[in-house]
């Protein structure tokens, strides 16, 4: 059974949902905490959304340094999975897991709501279990969620397949790009796709009684780890 | 010694200051007409202990490139003042 590891920081609130989902799908999913320096043999780590640390002086910034972050950083480097949605997105590119940053929404407003994004990348550890390119209906809930890099690191992210999941822009219904990303970019991996972050809450969208099932196949990718080319487990 | 250091962090010129537009719509809406950019950024202030001010402001210097400035998207200026 794939084993997957909740970080919970001061803050998270989404760490239940994830753990859930991930549970419900079939994996062996709990909790570690921040202060925690070892990930109890977690195949996949997962840094759930939430507002870690109060968003003080950036999404994400002091999170980076939690004790917890030593081991996901080394699980990383060698090849292990890790999942960041929304605040755990920040956190990777804070820790440079991943290139780019991600800035105060464009709108200035806090965006809570369903949103249709492209499943551009199924080699992912998040992703999978979509076996081609699916539009997909999940909520976002952030302020900071504008993604932003460079024109040579945007570049290469688009030439190497690496946005894994991207707003519609022409959904009439959730009026496409939620918060002014460059190239509409909801989420992105590493080469290898086993370092995914993602702006949007699949894991608030796995039961039609929530509004979507669509994150459910999100969820099902967390609980069956297919080995991908080139990465460890 | 001890110094007091001014850390001055700012949106990096030409990204998207969305706050900053904010700002200089509501100054042109209050009459300021000669308003003609406005930028929002960070201000902090810190004491530190050092031996000198060259080593005050190295030190600051590497608390922005770790954790004070965001080096994709911003960037900061350090002044060190003795106390």
């Amino acid at each position: 059974m794939v084993r997957v590891a909740v970080v919970r920081f001061p803050g998270s609130n989404c760490d239940e949902d994830a753990r859930r989902g991930a549970e419900q799908s079939g994996a062996e999913a709990y909790f570690v905490w921040h202060r925690d320096t070892s990930l109890q043999g977690a195949d996949i780590v997962v840094l759930p959304g939430g507002f870690s640390y109060g968003d003080y002086l950036r999404s994400g910034a002091i999170a980076r340094f939690s004790p917890i972050m030593q081991a996901v950083q080394a699980h990383a480097a060698a090849g292990g999975s890790v999942v960041g949605i929304c605040n755990g997105f920040q956190i990777l590119c804070e820790a440079h897991l991943l290139p780019g940053a991600l800035m105060r929404n464009a709108g200035l407003t806090f965006v809570s709501k369903p949103v249709d994004c492209m499943v551009e990348r199924c080699e992912t550890v998040l992703t999978w279990a979509f076996d081609r390119k699916t539009p997909v209906r999940i909520p976002v809930a952030h302020g900071e969620g504008r993604f932003v890099a460079d024109a040579e690191t945007l570049a290469r992210l688009e030439g190497e397949g690496q946005v894994v999941l991207r707003y519609l822009k022409s959904s009439p219904s959730t009026e496409g790009n939620p918060n002014g990303s460059m190239n509409d970019i909801a989420g992105i991996c590493n080469a290898a796709g086993t370092v995914v972050g993602i702006m949007p809450h699949p894991e608030r969208a796995v039961d039609p009684k929530l509004g979507s099932a669509d994150g459910l196949l999100f969820m099902r990718s967390l609980a069956g780890v297919r080995p991908l080319a080139g990465a460890g487990r | 010694m001890t110094y007091r250091v001014h850390v001055r962090v700012m949106p990096r010129a030409g990204l998207l200051d969305p706050q900053g537009q904010a700002v200089e719509h509501a100054l042109s809406a209050l009459g300021f007409a000669e308003t003609r950019t406005v930028h929002v950024g960070r201000a902090v202030e810190i004491e530190v202990d050092a031996k000198s001010r060259d080593e005050a402001e190295a030190r600051a210097r590497l608390m922005c490139d770790r954790l004070l400035a965001n080096p994709v998207t911003e960037d900061y200026q350090v002044e060190v003042e003795a106390d």
